[in-house]
């Protein structure tokens, strides 16, 4: 059973995925943040390896992007950081990357590097179905679960081929649009969570725009096995230096808690 | 082939959300080609409101300069003064006929964004139009001639604030409202099916240069020589000509020269990558990051190609060269003065190689320049580099 699997099948409750872009605003920080953020409760760290022109991203993100690169971050760097963190932390790390990181270090070396960095999933943001052959299967042979997206126009057998070839979880795009916090729930995300999750062998996580406590309940009961929060961490980081991260991070994760079914 | 590759190059590489809106514009698209009404109606545009057929001009100073023949395809002549449009109101009629109720483009030198913008008006729709801020900036008279014409201009303040990132946003804004909205792409760039369709709307330019040489010469050309930027008026005149026995030459933009990252040669001196959406040479650092570039011609000024020049330059089908800004400096003026016609600053560029290769040529032998574009956009930036103003 791989690092992911085995936080889904004992939780119980919501799985409270955190994202943070390695290297914002620079390493050391960075490496805190996400300590901080996995002491205070995530159970999945997700990390953003900065890119020039991540296009599925807000501005949030986006500038959490230039500052890491405008510190210097590099594909070596994000290994070192997630290597750093295996060390110390038992909890899954997934990678977030664009296309362009793989083929600029080659598929096969991409993925060697993950593994023995110690990471468990990876995640393509522009990499669809159709694009993902190969680096499916150099994340096979890596042991690294293969991470898809779904989105509300995901449909049909398209979305039942995403579904048969995904592994991990399944990560969910609430909303149309790019990455960013968002005020509300709209009824429509409930039923697409509704009916993502009873189509999908394997858990599925909601991102996009979640950013408040009284979000995850909801979520959950409409069958979400996770939700992932970045923007909303990467604007803390952003705005004082991650000061209000623990209390943020602790205030979701009591949330998570919350919907455990009581003794 | 794989459905939407130029052998390894091209694909779809996108967020998921878009996938369901590049599989509709694939299927329109199919659709749109074979719809004699559409078919029609665009015809009748790029006749009517365009100007096509465009000239193929024989150059009687420059051939006697050069010591060859030259002729010159002139896109120049077009409403909007360049080949952009051919595409424009090709995609603009296309969402049309999807029911698309708004255009959105991006646009660099603002050019693609004035003939977005034209489209849209002739055929009411409303454009919304990204453009980097320092582009913005820079390029104020098509700022006001999109407004001019109905278009609402974004400033694009993130990354670089130029090209690249006013299509970054576009996208995103695509992904946001792709049910009503069409991305208007102006290059043979981006996913699949937009470098095949942007290629088709383009080919028109080199089936007319190809049957104009027969009739007026009586034989094909020698070679064909266009710009590369993102490539479109380069494809669109090498492929009617794919098959024969034609020298084929796209001419990057050399910058400050290939030795430094101050140039916008995505083929002559760039790696394989994925950057907004296909597979393509690029320009890039070894981590992946993309790298920033320099052009006199804005046009150029991209760190990217089209995936089917990737193709014809691993195949050898097509040369491509990178002239410099002062190469291309100098055939601005060349062509200016030879023969009174003021080159876009992108087509001086393969009015530069047609210079070098003239050296090589024979009397007998014949060359046409794709003359992408006309210059008068360009002449405030040439007067502010020469110091006239």
């Amino acid at each position: 059973m791989s690092r992911i699997e085995r936080t889904f099948s004992t939780a119980g409750r919501p799985v409270f995925i955190g994202y943070l872009v390695a290297g914002d605003p620079d390493y050391e920080q960075s490496l805190e943040a996400a300590r901080t953020m996995l002491d205070a409760g995530v159970d999945i760290l997700e990390i953003g390896m900065p890119f020039t022109d991540p296009l599925a991203d807000g501005p949030t993100i986006q500038q959490a992007h230039q500052r890491a690169l405008e510190h210097g971050m590099t594909q070596e760097n994000v290994f070192r950081m997630a290597a750093t963190l295996r060390r110390e932390y038992q909890s899954p790390i997934v990678l977030l990357v664009y296309a362009n990181h793989l083929y600029a270090r080659g598929i096969p070396d991409f993925y060697r590097s993950a593994a023995s960095a110690g990471v468990d999933g990876i995640l393509v943001v522009d990499l669809p179905l159709e694009e993902s052959e190969e680096a499916q299967r150099a994340a096979e042979e890596q042991g690294i679960d293969h991470i898809f997206l779904v989105a509300p126009t995901t449909k049909g057998p398209r979305l039942n081929a995403t579904m048969e070839r995904a592994s991990g979880f399944i990560y969910l795009i609430s909303v149309l649009g790019i990455t960013g916090a968002r005020n509300e729930l709209s009824p429509q995300v409930l039923d697409l969570v509704r009916r993502t999750a009873r189509a999908s062998r394997i858990p599925v996580a909601v991102g996009f725009g979640i950013s408040k406590p009284e979000h995850i309940a909801p979520l959950f009961a409409a069958g979400a096995g996770a939700i992932i929060v970045g923007s909303a961490i990467v604007d803390i980081i952003g705005r004082d230096a991650g000061r209000n991260l623990p209390g943020f991070i602790t205030a979701m994760r009591n949330a998570c808690d919350a919907c455990a079914p009581k003794e | 082939m794989k459905k939407g590759r130029f052998g390894d190059y091209g694909g779809q590489y996108v967020p998921e959300t878009l996938m369901s809106a590049l599989e509709e514009l694939d299927d329109a698209y199919a659709r749109f080609v074979k719809d004699q009404d559409y078919q029609q109606i665009l015809s009748r545009y790029l006749t009517e409101y365009a100007g096509r057929p465009t000239r193929l001009t024989f150059c009687e100073n420059l051939s006697r300069q050069l010591g060859c023949n030259i002729y010159l395809k002139r896109e120049d002549l077009l409403h909007g003064g360049a080949h952009k449009i051919n595409n424009t109101l090709g995609q603009a009629l296309l969402a049309r006929f999807m029911g698309k109720k708004r255009l959105i483009a991006e646009t660099g030198a603002g050019q693609h964004g004035v003939a977005t913008a034209i489209a849209g008006a002739a055929l009411g729709l409303p454009v919304e139009v990204y453009m980097g801020a320092t582009d913005v900036a820079r390029q104020k008279l098509n700022v006001f001639r999109m407004q001019l014409l109905g278009a609402k201009v974004i400033p694009v303040e993130t990354g670089s604030r130029t090209l690249k990132d006013a299509i970054n946003e576009a996208l995103r804004d695509w992904v946001a409202n792709v049910q009503e909205t069409h991305y208007l792409i102006g290059s043979v760039v981006g996913p699949h099916p937009f470098p095949q369709m942007v290629r088709d709307f383009q080919s028109v330019i080199g089936e007319e240069a190809r049957a104009q040489m027969l009739e007026q010469q009586g034989c094909l050309p020698d070679a064909v020589i266009a710009c590369v930027g993102g490539g479109s008026n380069a494809i669109g005149i090498f492929h009617p000509f794919l098959k024969d026995r034609v020298d084929l030459h796209g001419v990057e933009a050399g910058g400050k020269g290939l030795d430094g990252n101050e140039h916008g040669a995505s083929l002559c001196a760039g790696r394989r990558g994925v950057l907004h959406g296909a597979l393509s040479y690029l320009l890039m650092d070894g981590d992946g990051q993309i790298l920033p570039t320099h052009s006199v011609s804005a046009g150029l000024d991209y760190p990217g190609v089209g995936p089917e020049h990737s193709m014809l330059k691993d195949s050898g089908r097509v040369c491509y060269h990178a002239v410099t800004d002062d190469q291309a400096l100098d055939a601005f003026f060349l062509l200016s003065r030879t023969e009174g016609i003021i080159p876009a600053l992108e087509s001086s560029h393969a009015v530069a190689y047609a210079v070098e290769l003239a050296a090589q040529c024979s009397r007998d032998d014949t060359l046409i320049i794709n003359l992408s574009g006309r210059g008068d956009k360009d002449v405030g930036e040439v007067a502010r580099l020469r110091g006239v103003a």
